[in-house]
């Protein structure tokens, strides 16, 4: 076999950020999903401030997470669909390299714009100032776990039928802890407390993800294959 | 000698036809056990054992809720060391089986959830509570319906079910985290919360019932486990020719 011409990895990642921004208001639509959610919540609970920012963390996440799970499904869809996804496994240049460029291109098209309007949606539901830095913080830190549990959930459901809702069901269970973690952190700033031990085994969850997911997601595509 | 023997057997036992009446022989057995448990363990609860001072007659339905829940997390566990050799070595035997512990496992945690909502009802005042066991188990019930799902998405079996394995796996690493993360959220939120059954140890009285039925539930799952494996793999193979025999009653020839 010939050596893998230049770096697949790099060049997977390239291209999907050259469609992303070619595509650019299909890329933030998940971003505009997430105000929608946001906008909806006073509309139901009513305008009061107090009870909006008593609900603000676990809003802004819960719309984060319902942000990420809209693109999930074309993670790896339009690629089996066109052939690509079994040139990942025929050359010698890895699946896990891809698989990684893929989540950094999702998380950077979905996690990313979440993180930087964030303050803007926390401020539509007036969280105290105070604590929008540690909102901040663990939307960085956790934002990734979602994009690799869902990336996991995506390659499981790969080729199956009515995958989306499969997927969301897939999704919930597993991120429990995630939710619990970010959303207690930033809680805990706004009462005035020490978020750190919070957002430690949040970083904590991050890494095991990190670790895992990517063997789970290459061997649920390469069975999805087979 | 002995351990050849044994060894042999289990081989044997990734064969679909040997399998089958390997079931077929021991799932009555399995059965008759925990009918007998189940009616002694039954029994002492509803009639030996004393009523609460406190709960009254109701704590009770602690005797099935308990080793329901034991039996969830157990199944859990059984359906992950099945998950992992149906991975690593493809036994065909060992997915069915995996994929079989499911709907077995579901119902049990199914049963948990309700029996609680039932004695939280007089107990608590309430139907439901945000208590970090019950926050728990109603996510193991998430879990099992997915892997469920997700069996049962896939049109190739074989497929599906090492696809969902890996879904077990995935909900095994994750089931403590939840579990300690889910318990962590609901001491700093409500820190006053009735424990289900508190650290307080359990009167000897009260024990003997709850070990038999603690059995009864082993032997149920066992039983389900084989009757919904033989199930799977009669519709499986439906078309292949040992299925034939067996439903027709022809002796197989050797």
């Amino acid at each position: 076999m010939s050596k893998p011409v230049g770096n697949a990895p790099k060049a997977l990642f390239q291209r999907d950020m050259k469609l992303a921004f070619r595509r650019l208001g299909e890329s933030l639509l998940p971003l505009f999903f997430l105000f929608t959610v946001i906008v909806l919540i006073p509309l139901g609970v009513g305008p009061g401030p107090t009870l909006l920012a008593r609900m603000a963390p676990g809003m802004v996440w819960v719309a984060a997470l319902l942000a990420s799970l809209l693109a999930l499904e074309h993670l790896f869809r339009p690629d089996l669909d066109d052939g690509t996804l079994e040139q990942w496994f025929v050359g010698d240049s890895g699946v896990l390299g891809r698989v990684w460029a893929r989540l950094a291109s999702h998380w950077l098209i979905t996690g990313l714009p979440v993180i930087v309007f964030s303050p803007l949606a926390a401020e539509m539901l007036h969280l105290p100032h105070h604590a929008l830095g540690t909102l901040i913080i663990s939307l960085i830190i956790g934002t990734p776990a979602l994009s690799l549990i869902g990336g996991l959930a995506a390659a499981l459901t790969l080729s199956t039928r009515g995958a989306s809702v499969l997927l969301s069901i897939l999704v919930f269970p597993l991120i429990v802890p995630l939710v619990i973690f970010a959303t207690g952190a930033v809680s805990m700033q706004a009462d005035g407390l020490d978020p750190t031990a919070h957002l430690g085994l949040l970083g904590a969850f991050t890494i095991l993800a990190m670790t895992l997911a990517p063997f789970g997601i290459s061997a649920a595509l390469r069975m999805n294959l087979e | 000698m002995i351990w050849k023997k044994i060894k042999l057997w289990f081989h044997m036992l990734g064969s679909p036809p040997t399998f089958y009446r390997f079931g077929q022989v021991l799932a009555p057995w399995l059965w008759g056990a925990f009918a007998i448990s189940a009616a002694i363990g039954l029994y002492q609860a509803l009639y030996v054992v004393p009523s609460d001072y406190q709960q009254g007659d109701s704590m009770r339905i602690l005797y099935i809720h308990v080793p329901a829940a034991w039996q969830a997390l157990f199944g859990y566990t059984v359906m992950t060391v099945l998950a992992i050799i149906a991975l690593i070595w493809r036994i065909r035997m060992t997915e069915i089986m995996a994929m079989a512990c499911a709907p077995i496992g579901a119902a049990l945690t199914l049963l948990c959830l309700a029996t609680g909502s039932i004695w939280g009802k007089p107990m608590w005042g309430t139907w439901w509570v945000w208590d970090a066991r019950l926050t728990s188990m109603l996510v193991l019930l998430f879990i099992y319906i997915g892997i469920m799902g997700l069996y049962a998405a896939y049109d190739d079996k074989r497929k599906g079910a090492r696809v969902a394995a890996i879904l077990v796996l995935a909900g095994a690493v994750n089931i403590p985290i939840i579990h300690f993360s889910v318990d962590w959220w609901n001491t700093l939120h409500q820190p006053a919360t009735i424990r289900l059954m508190g650290e307080s140890a359990m009167d000897a009285s009260m024990l003997p019932p709850l070990l038999w039925m603690v059995l009864a539930t082993k032997f149920f799952f066992g039983a389900a486990l084989l009757d919904r494996s033989r199930n799977e793999l009669l519709q499986q193979d439906r078309s292949k020719r040992w299925v034939e025999q067996q439903i027709s009653g022809v002796p197989e020839q050797a």
